[in-house]
């Protein structure tokens, strides 16, 4: 299958049995493996400047032309003698500082020596790729977010879970891997299914979706009122049926293709791609494809097994509404393009006391009036707004300082934890019964806590 | 209660949060016949704490409450006995990330210190992982194998007490994670490579200084390590706050009512935080930051070995 990565496309066929971390260089078509430390010998050259009075920029220093690099590139000359050649040709080379040099060699191998590294897929890998690919589809939730939800949140193995998000099922993968397989998580949706293109890339077993359910989030009043049963469930359009079976389908196929492969060589599981030094994937074409060919076999299938998936479907929800129905699960997480508020007055009803939630928002105002909201309601402590901010460093020897630039904004959390609610008080009366029967002390408290 | 699972009721023996408002908490062992005394009264475990729920309201003598939490160890973080500088939430949830870390890790750690990242890193790896853990000052290393006993995770963790720079981890080609929090990390490059499995794996080291994370860095470079990066992480923690601003008196005129002009001739201000006009002044929500917040607490260097 031919992929297309960063301008160079490739197949991955050589790429199999090699470990994860195994360095390639492209050729014309397939995958090179070249070792995985390229010995540094292009610095033969010890003279260099001391600093830049001299050098002007004429922009005459390089003596090969255009014409002349695309005649070697055309030559099929290995990216590395190229560099070798900008450098010999170029005049003000020798001069440069040893910094400058290294730095010029940087780029240029940057440019000509194309490498890719294949990796596993992690959280850290997707959540940093889609963070710089994508970030509309996660809804600009950068990686130091997430983890943090992963932490405020005690994700754990053994834990069942509320998960709400828009965010291609990037948060959902994330609590799986913390999960292990070990506990059940409930992904509440929107409209009609799941999204969970994210997900897939994570490459679980199979095992992982055993424990995995999903609720509608259009039937969740009627589940709280009492008023939900399952007749009323085929209301949707069929479309949005079909469409969430297929991509239902479509999880576990590839879960089993994927197992397959790696019965035949322990690597490649989904793939993961670095180049140079930039952790970057390749883009998700490949998978479009494979939806593609999914989607007409399934179309065929589909006419005499959807009854039968309809039933299989409908039992799978009476299952999940029990289990939210429990109001016992052990958190909540919230990482959607919806206002947060009304979400989590509802969804904080399935979770039981003394365990903590997590929402995240884009913006901070949502998040000021969940706040405030959540106040009113009661049932809540410790909240909490937040935000992180991330700097990463260049460290090379005398050159170490903050890197140029730096991620604007990764979103805003509210975390707290849910304690039980007092019950037969509204809310408002339960506030001013507190403060009547504090002692003083207590009563400053209150009041601190709730300006 | 255990660290590692959710239990509902208080039971004995177990270690339970008591919130008392505000940021204000500490941690209690819940035992039979036992008091904890509180500015708002006196609570008697036998009665007021055993048996009853997690998150339950606890009244004590005096008629104030407290809420009781069931432990994690982000509340565990915020309340432990120190017995060094600790790393808090913010900095373990990127290195639990960055390390990879899941149900199943086997994860090195040196030094234990007061053990906060360790409660965090065996909830993670738990049930199936494991944690190893080295710290050289004996006394704090017989203190964290009785609080993990405490906590019912003695199961997911070995302490041991030696120098992580001299003797290593004491496993070898076991670990999928290192992390490092010693004064100086590049003596210990060399045993943290050894103890990672063959395959490869995940290190990280946490320092204060650059001149640390400068010759960590090259360490880490000499011995092999790929994808290294240093990166800094801070928090910044906003209080909900309604603000009121006065509108200022421009001298119009004086049957113009001040709250009522300002409406007419400026409509559009601060609209989305929900303005509320009042004699004289504006009122909006707003996300204020705390006045002092932590600038740095260090830098964290991570790297794969492959």
């Amino acid at each position: 299958r031919k992929i297309i990565f960063e301008k160079q496309w490739f197949y991955l066929d050589n790429a199999i049995g090699h470990t994860y971390g195994t360095t390639f260089e492209v050729t014309s078509g397939g995958n090179l493996q070249p070792k995985q430390e390229v010995e540094e010998s292009t610095t033969e050259t010890k003279e260099a400047g001391t600093d830049n009075r001299n050098i002007v920029d004429d922009g005459k220093s390089q003596k090969l032309t255009h014409d002349d690099i695309k005649a070697l590139k055309d030559k099929g000359i290995k990216g590395q003698e190229i560099v070798q050649q900008l450098i010999e040709n170029s005049t003000t080379f020798r001069d440069k500082t040893e910094f400058a040099q290294d730095k010029y060699i940087k780029k240029k191998k940057k440019k000509y020596e194309a490498v890719i590294t294949i990796v596993k897929p992690s959280t850290r890998i997707l959540s940093t790729m889609y963070y710089a690919r994508e970030p509309g589809k996660i809804n600009h939730l950068r990686y130091d977010t997430l983890a943090q939800m992963l932490t405020l949140g005690n994700i754990r193995a053994g834990n069942k879970m509320i998960v709400m998000e828009t965010c291609a099922g990037l948060v959902l993968g994330a609590v799986m891997e913390r999960m292990g397989g070990y506990g059940s998580i409930i992904q509440m949706y929107p409209g009609g299914g799941p999204v969970r293109a994210a997900t897939s890339c994570f490459g679980f077993p199979k095992l992982f979706f055993d424990n995995l359910h999903e609720f509608p989030l259009s039937k969740v009043d009627s589940l709280l009122s009492g008023s939900f049963s399952t007749e009323t469930l085929p209301s949707e359009p069929e479309d949005n049926v079909l469409a969430e079976e297929e991509s239902n389908g479509l999880t576990d196929e590839k879960q089993i293709s994927l197992q397959e492969t790696e019965e035949e060589s322990t690597t490649e599981t989904a793939m993961e791609i670095n180049q140079t030094e930039e952790q970057d994937t390749m883009d998700i074409n490949a998978e479009d494809v494979e939806f593609k060919e999914n989607k007409e076999k399934e179309n065929k299938d589909n006419v005499r097994e959807k009854q039968r998936k309809q039933w299989e479907r409908r039992k799978k929800l009476i299952e999940t509404a029990a289990l939210l129905a429990e109001k016992n699960a052990d958190g909540l997480i919230v990482a959607s393009k919806f206002h947060p508020t009304p979400l989590l007055l509802s969804l904080l009803e399935f979770v039981a006391p003394s365990r903590p939630f997590v929402v995240y928002c884009q913006y901070k105002e949502p998040l000021l009036e969940c706040y405030t909201k959540l106040r009113e309601r009661g049932g809540v402590i410790n909240l909490k707004l937040s935000e992180t901010w991330l700097r990463n460093y260049q460290v090379l020897p005398d050159r170490s300082h903050p890197k140029l630039t730096m991620s604007g904004g990764g979103g805003y959390l509210l975390s707290g934890i849910t304690v039980v609610l007092d019950k037969g008080k509204s809310d408002s009366s339960h506030l001013e019964a507190l403060k009547m029967e504090e002692p003083s002390s207590k009563r400053c408290k209150v009041q601190d806590l709730h300006c | 209660m255990s660290f590692v699972e959710y239990g509902d009721t208080i039971k004995d023996g177990d270690t339970a949060i008591v919130f008392l408002g505000h940021e204000s908490m500490f941690p209690v062992k819940v035992q039979h016949g036992t008091v904890t005394q509180t500015k708002y009264g006196v609570i008697r475990h036998s009665t007021d704490l055993i048996g009853k729920k997690y998150g339950s309201k606890v009244t004590c003598s005096k008629g104030g409450w407290v809420f009781i939490l069931h432990p994690t160890p982000e509340l565990w973080t915020m309340n432990l006995p120190h017995r060094t500088q600790i790393l808090y939430s913010t900095d373990i949830s990127i290195i639990t990330m960055m390390l990879e870390l899941k149900p199943g890790s086997i994860v090195c750690e040196s030094g234990t210190g007061s053990g906060s990242l360790s409660h965090a890193l065996i909830r993670t790896v738990a049930p199936t992982g494991h944690l190893y853990t080295v710290e050289f000052h004996q006394q704090r290393a017989e203190k964290a194998r009785e609080e993990f006993r405490e906590h019912g995770v003695e199961h997911l963790v070995t302490v041991t007490n030696q120098d992580v720079c001299k003797n290593g981890f004491g496993v070898s080609n076991i670990a999928d994670a290192v992390f490092l929090d010693i004064p100086s990390p590049w003596e210990a490059i060399g045993h943290a490579k050894s103890a990672l499995k063959a395959e490869g794996g995940r290190i990280c080291s946490f320092s204060p200084c650059i001149e640390q994370v400068q010759r960590t860095c090259l360490a880490m470079e000499e011995y092999g390590f790929t994808e290294i990066n240093t990166l800094e992480i801070l928090l910044r923690v906003y209080n909900v706050r309604t603000i009121s601003l006065q509108i200022p008196d421009l001298g119009k005129a004086a049957e113009d009512n001040s709250s009522t002009g300002f409406d007419s001739s400026n409509p559009s201000n601060q609209g989305s935080l929900g303005t509320n006009l009042q004699q004289g002044t504006v009122q909006f929500k707003s996300g204020v930051p705390l006045r002092e917040m932590v600038g740095h607490t260090g830098y964290l260097t991570f790297a794969t070995k492959s």
